[in-house]
């Protein structure tokens, strides 16, 4: 599904990814941990194709395409998702306006035609069931003076509704208190399936007995420098990263 | 790109329409008493009426055209504009749709508009003529039911003389400023509504659906009284582009609410704003004033989108107590557009209210302004002010200013006033980007939200058609 090699990326002229490689392939859960400024995130936003942050050189293949030659909105039509670690504010445009125009611009793409408001305001009543945010929250304005666990979890509901092949969760867990934690990841374990396939970025091993990963990877210096299966996170949150970064070095 | 074939288009127009003046009654360009004998003759007007013009006319003579508002476009020789000229015939309008240009029929489909209408906006002769006539005729019929009159002013001149004379100028004085006096002394024709005591109109008037209409050309009059405890509201313009050879537009409107009457204004403006280069385009000059006496209330709702120039503030004179003020505005400019708008609120009786909710948006290399005034007289006491004015900026060419003046003589008024500037945030952009929407469906769906509160003032179908509207106005602003 997803196939990255060497990737050498830089944000503003700065390089922060050096030589990273990693393989998804449909249905597996890779977890991505690492220490402040390891470039997590960034790995996130090169793939997502956010402005500013470019590839320098490697290549990176989604689903048989050339990510790298996509455009953002074209990355997000062939099915890639990404959660947002600070979703921002667009006042005055309800949350369900701007959901609906997600779906329907995906559905356009697959050449389905949009949906009509009742059918899909019923979808979106349930996805934010499963979420467990109030529908009121439909009618307000995109994360309009919504909370942190409210902005995560109204993150967690558009990826249910578009229903990506690849969503990257960039530490959705920061921030959130357990119980909005376990609904969080109910709400990733209720969509995984044999084809779809998820990143979590996170720094802490908590979210990882949740919701369990067939990878851990270890992230320093702008590339991959351990991985491992789900016991990998363990030792880290024991060991530290420092005892992986000296183990490198 | 869309710009230019509609620059070229109109260039075309102009050039046609040039021609075939010579055979019907048009005046040399040129303004003095002669021309405004001749403009009074031709409408068979009242004595008093050519007397009224010819005052406002001396009084422009020694007035100069005001250059506080922040715009910038070459001095205007009124002398090289010609103050008459008769609707343009049947053979020289465009046969059917296929002859209008493809650029002007793509937009049509964009705003969704229905075919019999875009034969009107274009301007095509026979049939859609026909069509509109017989809507405009049942909806006269259901008016004069219900008492209501509405005609053109030239109409009202001659069948409504008492009415006209009492109120025309009552609240723009002839001498208000240099464009008002002009007004004053040329206007070609416009509106007039009379709404009888305690009638609540039974449905929306709209300049839209007035006959007569084919051509109220660039000195457009418009007066609405609503009598004691009546209710009407009015829509001025529609969505489509509006195109028109003449260069300077210079209108008025005048709105009277007696005791406990309400008058709702609604205007969408989308005169044509000029090529992307900035060459081109109308100038508006719009005088827009209401007076509101003991309980009334007037609600101004624009939404600018057009022209090169603009400069307007619909304002309210609160005269009676506890009468009400409110002016909810949303002006966008793009390439190189400039508009300076905004609203006086005068407060003269005690409880008096208004509210004033102001949307900029400036995008491309425009300018947009927002001048305002509030002004609470010793008389005004307990009077309230709410202002809200925020600018939104797309990209880093353009420039968005706000000049607040607030005149407070009372010292029980309260006046609040809050105003903020935003971009459009590259996060904003890049989350929409991600969720599968293209920058320009982004951008407009960001617009669209910040105007909500303006948006939702404005008649339901008008506001639909005013979020399509934007969409079709921001494009190309985005990278």
């Amino acid at each position: 599904m997803l196939s990255i090699k060497d990737l050498h990326a830089s944000v503003d002229g700065k390089t922060i990814l050096n030589g990273l490689s990693l393989t998804v392939n449909p249905g597996e859960v890779h977890a991505i941990m690492g220490p402040n400024g390891s470039g997590k995130s960034t790995l996130g936003h090169v793939l997502a194709g956010r402005p500013g942050y470019e590839a320098i050189s490697g290549s990176v293949e989604f689903l048989g395409q050339n990510l790298l030659e996509l455009e953002t909105e074209e990355r997000a039509h062939l099915g890639l998702f990404l959660a947002f670690q600070y979703p921002v504010e667009i006042p005055g445009v309800s949350n369900m306006e701007f959901l609906k125009a997600s779906v329907d611009a995906a559905r356009k793409e697959r050449g389905e035609p949009a949906l009509d408001a009742v059918t899909f305001m019923k979808m979106a009543r349930e996805a934010s069931k499963i979420v467990d945010l109030d529908p009121a929250f439909l009618k307000r304005g995109v994360n309009e003076g919504f909370s942190g666990g409210e902005k995560k979890r109204n993150e967690l509901m558009q990826m249910m509704l578009l229903e990506p092949k690849l969503a990257i969760m960039d530490e959705t867990d920061s921030g959130l208190d357990i119980d909005a934690l376990q609904v969080v990841a109910n709400g990733v374990n209720s969509m995984r399936n044999k084809d779809r396939s998820f990143i979590l970025v996170t720094h802490y091993q908590r979210l990882l007995n949740f919701i369990e990963p067939d990878f851990v990877h270890v992230l320093s210096g702008g590339k991959i420098v351990r991985s491992g299966d789900k016991s990998l996170a363990l030792e880290l949150e024991e060991r530290g990263y420092a005892w992986v970064a000296d183990e490198v070095a | 790109m869309s710009q230019e074939q509609i620059n070229e288009a109109i260039a075309k127009e102009y050039a046609a329409g040039f021609v075939t003046q010579i055979e019907s009654d048009t005046l040399p360009p040129g303004l003095d008493e002669d021309v405004i004998r001749f403009i009074s003759g031709r409408k068979n007007e009242p004595e008093w009426l050519l007397e009224w013009r010819l005052e406002a006319y001396r009084s422009w003579c020694e007035m100069a055209e005001p250059e506080w508002a922040h715009v910038h476009y070459p001095e205007i020789d009124f002398n090289t504009i010609s103050y008459f000229s008769s609707p343009k015939s049947m053979e020289d309008r465009p046969k059917s749709l296929d002859e209008v240009d493809p650029e002007l029929l793509e937009t049509y489909e964009k705003l969704g508009i229905p075919l019999h209408e875009q034969e009107m906006l274009a301007g095509v002769a026979v049939d859609a003529v026909f069509d509109s006539v017989s809507v405009a005729t049942t909806f006269r019929e259901k008016l004069a039911e219900a008492g209501v009159i509405f005609c053109s002013i030239s109409e009202a001149v001659h069948e409504y003389p008492d009415l006209v004379r009492k109120h025309l100028g009552s609240v723009v004085p002839r001498k208000d400023n240099f464009y008002a006096a002009l007004n004053s002394a040329v206007f070609s024709d416009g509106s007039f509504v009379y709404i009888p005591k305690g009638v609540r109109c039974p449905m929306e008037l709209s300049t839209y659906f007035r006959i007569n209409e084919a051509n109220t050309g660039q000195f457009e009059r418009t007066l609405i009284v609503a009598d004691e405890g009546s209710h009407v509201s009015y829509l001025e313009g529609c969505t489509a582009p509006m195109r028109d050879e003449n260069q300077v537009h210079a209108a008025v409107v005048e709105l009277v609410a007696l005791d406990n009457a309400e008058i709702k204004y609604s205007t969408v403006q989308n005169w044509y704003p000029g090529d992307a280069e900035g060459k081109g385009g109308i100038y508006n000059f719009v005088t827009k004033r209401g007076v509101a006496h003991t309980n009334a209330k007037i609600s101004w709702t624009q939404v600018e989108t057009g022209s090169a120039v603009t400069w307007k503030y619909p304002s309210c004179i609160l005269r009676g107590d506890n009468s009400v003020g409110e002016f909810y505005s949303v002006a966008l400019t793009n390439n190189f557009q400039q508009a300076d708008t905004g609203t006086k609120m005068i407060h003269l009786g005690k409880n008096t209210r208004s509210t004033i909710i102001s949307k900029g948006i400036s995008a491309g290399k425009s300018s947009n302004a927002y001048r305002g005034l509030v002004r609470m007289s010793p008389k005004a006491t307990g009077a309230r002010n709410y202002t809200q004015c925020d600018s939104l900026l797309i990209g880093d060419r353009c420039a968005a200013h706000t000049f607040p003046y607030i005149e407070s003589r009372n010292p029980s008024a309260v006046i609040e006033h809050e105003a903020t500037t935003s971009k459009v945030s590259d996060d904003q952009l890049y989350l929409c980007l991600q969720r599968g929407l293209d920058a320009e469906k982004a951008v407009s769906m960001i617009v669209n939200g910040f105007c909500k509160e303006v948006f939702k003032e404005l008649p339901m179908e008008f506001a639909v058609e005013a979020g399509k509207l934007l969409e079709v106005s921001l494009e190309g602003s985005v990278g």
